[in-house]
């Protein structure tokens, strides 16, 4: 019998009602980008711990950085769909190399409480230089006391001066050792949500050290706890009203699930993809692996969690470009996809063999990057919390 | 000076093709299409001509199915002006393709049309030396550097004993080769940007030309399967082997 289809990557993704030739072409743009300019170097900059400043500016000319920031601000204009950001997202974890898509696109999260809450100036000042890639931004949200908690955070700004001076920590901060600046959720007032602010701290100001984090996967992106002992804050660097961050800060975790629902479930495509084409060539006991049962239903079962997973988040992304805020369905997608992802990399894994628990193997990798998907940007027991209030619950 | 690129559908480079059971060509279903990479470097060749000034527009023509207008988009978001779709589902020869282009360059009257050397789906590479020949036209084949100078076209050409330049009165053929240039990625913007340039719809029936196959394909095989080699730690084993084998 011929065969009906081959699994891959591309296979395993179902087309999109919504997607047309646009999508199709700028997926083949990043593809060509991230496999001419960042594959060949994954294992180098995994072993750095970083990734060079100058790919930075080579991302920015390729367009990458700058979607959907405007053009006066040097962004590359907003004139597409969040399809677009959902096919970034997927060609980005192709490479199975999450450290080095997260530390390449960290402005992601850093810049747009910047771009909705900052001052005309700062906009002026910081989004240039970061859309050209000169100079990177990180959010500073977690802390060594908690992240799920986020209306306990404790990192304090007083007043000082017509301005501010910060102590307290952050932590798990991505791009914190090399970031120019960062996005700080910090406490301006009394207990609890309503005393939050946020607001943009030079990196390089007096009273900031950083101590780089070693971790178990993304070791591509550098990651820090930073310290504030007396960092002096000027006040045209506060980010929003006074202790109103608390609702920016959230607001900007919805965009974030959406990227990284999609960045979960492409990485779940990779492990299928790996998975299948060594089931198919592998021999056991005078068979295909693919031959034996077990190992079939196996690739059956990953992807059928994956095609639900992208159905999931196509719908949803078509929500939000509609104007929607589904809080509660992102929140669940999120788990969907870090769930999605955590059983394909388990299954390759057992597909594999030995071979996927050499280090090098792209499963192997994603494998190591389970957890910090599952974790940051809000953890799945927090996601299905917040999900089942929302519900009314 | 005006430019046409004429740019091909064909499968993805990356694509692992797959020789159909009866023999008869290679599977298309599901299977990942783009720009032939030489026509790649054909328009990103024309977009250069066009940022020194060299050139005012760059008209791009594939013939082929309704989604080879993905493959103009794609050069039309690169930096092409507009575009024409010659839409036939049939496969098209290199002669039928060289005809219909003829026809496309009498109407449009081009000083210049850059090709790709071949495209990678049946590495033909006959289609600008054909048009060539129909055209009475000069042609440089293989350019590995394309310079407009005093109304010339220097082309360089990678031979197999080296360099050659040849000077071209216009109008002229050119076909790119792989060093000529590392074409753009169509940035995100330019994409959206390309959504509103035209693309003509047109038929291989417009031009009057017969695209009917003039050749017939035998039988498609997959390449033998090579055996894996042996390693040797140096020469003399080297040899003592080729020996063993009465290779030497
Ligand atoms: C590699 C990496 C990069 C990161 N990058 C950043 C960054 O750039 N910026 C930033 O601000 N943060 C970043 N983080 C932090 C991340 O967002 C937090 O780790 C996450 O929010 C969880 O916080 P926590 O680690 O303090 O865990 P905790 O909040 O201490 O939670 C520990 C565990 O308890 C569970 N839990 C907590 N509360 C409840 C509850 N009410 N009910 C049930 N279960 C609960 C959690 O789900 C979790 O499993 C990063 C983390 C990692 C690992």
């Amino acid at each position: 019998m011929a065969k009906a289809q081959e699994i891959t990557f591309d296979s395993l993704r179902p087309p999109a009602p919504w997607m047309d030739e646009t999508h199709s072409i700028w997926r083949k743009s990043v593809r060509a980008f991230v496999d001419k300019e960042l594959v060949p170097h994954i294992e180098e900059w995994e072993a750095a711990g970083e990734i060079p400043r100058d790919i930075y500016p080579k991302a920015a000319e390729a367009g990458l950085i700058g979607m959907g920031y405007p053009e006066e601000y040097g962004g590359a204009g907003t004139d597409f769909d969040r399809f677009h950001g959902t096919v970034t997202s997927e060609e980005l974890a192709r490479m199975a190399a999450g450290g080095v898509s997260s530390a390449l696109m960290i402005h992601g999260i850093g810049l747009p409480p910047v771009m909705v809450g900052g001052s005309e100036d700062m906009k002026r000042e910081i989004a240039p230089q970061v859309l050209s890639g000169k100079k990177q931004i990180s959010l500073g949200i977690t802390e060594p006391g908690g992240g799920s908690d986020v209306a306990q955070l404790k990192t304090n700004a007083k007043r000082s001066g017509n301005g501010w001076v910060v102590n307290g920590s952050k932590t798990y901060i991505t791009g914190g050792c090399t970031s120019k600046w960062l996005t700080t959720a910090v406490r301006t007032g009394g207990e609890g949500m309503g005393g939050i602010s946020l607001m943009l701290i030079d990196l390089e100001a007096e009273g900031v050290s950083r101590t780089a984090l070693p971790k178990m996967g993304w070791w591509a992106s550098d990651t820090a706890t930073i310290h504030f002992d007396d960092v002096f804050v000027p006040p045209e660097n506060l980010i929003g009203e006074v202790d109103r961050g608390f609702v920016s800060i959230m607001a900007n975790f919805n965009g974030e699930r959406l990227g990284m629902a999609a960045q979960a479930a492409a990485c779940a495509r990779v492990c299928i993809e790996d998975a299948a084409a060594w089931a198919q060539q592998r021999q056991t006991f005078g068979k295909r692996l693919a031959d034996h049962q077990v190992i079939r239903h196996k690739i059956a079962a990953m992807c059928q969690k994956v095609w639900a997973t992208t159905a999931m988040l196509d719908q949803l992304t078509w929500r939000v470009q509609n104007g929607e805020q589904p809080i509660a369905e992102l929140a669940m997608l999120k788990v969907q996809a870090t769930e999605t992802m955590e059983f394909c990399a388990r299954e390759a894994m057992q597909i594999l063999g030995g071979a996927g628990f050499i280090r090098g193997h792209r499963v192997e990798r994603i494998y190591r990057e389970v957890r910090v998907m599952a974790i940051g940007g809000g953890s799945e027991e927090i996601m299905r919390d917040l999900a089942s209030r929302q519900l009314g619950l | 000076m005006k430019v046409l690129v004429p740019v091909k559908r064909v499968i993805d480079y990356n694509v692992k093709v797959r020789v159909k059971s009866d023999q008869s060509g290679v599977d298309l279903a599901n299977v990942k299409m783009s720009m032939n990479p030489f026509d790649e470097i054909s328009v990103e060749e024309a977009v250069r001509l066009k940022e020194k000034g060299a050139v005012e527009e760059i008209v791009v023509v594939s013939i082929g199915p309704q989604q080879a207008q993905e493959t103009l988009r794609t050069a039309l978001a690169m930096g092409a002006d507009r575009g024409i779709l010659i839409k036939t589902d049939d496969n098209v020869e290199p002669l039928a393709v060289a005809k219909i282009l003829e026809k496309v360059i009498g109407e449009e009257s081009p000083e210049l049309v850059i090709l790709g050397k071949q495209a990678i789906d049946d590495d033909s590479n006959q289609t600008g030396q054909m048009l060539a020949a129909l055209l009475d036209w000069p042609q440089g084949t293989f350019a590995s550097e394309v310079i407009l100078e005093d109304g010339k076209i220097n082309v360089t050409r990678e031979i197999d004993g080296g360099l050659q330049t040849l000077s071209l009165q216009t109008p002229a053929i050119v076909t790119t080769d792989l060093r000529l240039n590392e074409p753009r990625y169509a940035s995100l913007p330019n994409i959206m940007k390309a959504k509103k340039k035209p693309i003509d719809e047109k038929s291989p029936g417009d031009y009057g030309v017969d695209t009917a196959a003039r050749l017939s394909v035998v039988k498609v095989t997959e390449p033998p399967v090579r055996e894996a080699g042996e390693k040797v730690e140096d020469v003399s084993e080297l040899v003592t082997k080729l020996k063993a084998k009465g290779a030497i």
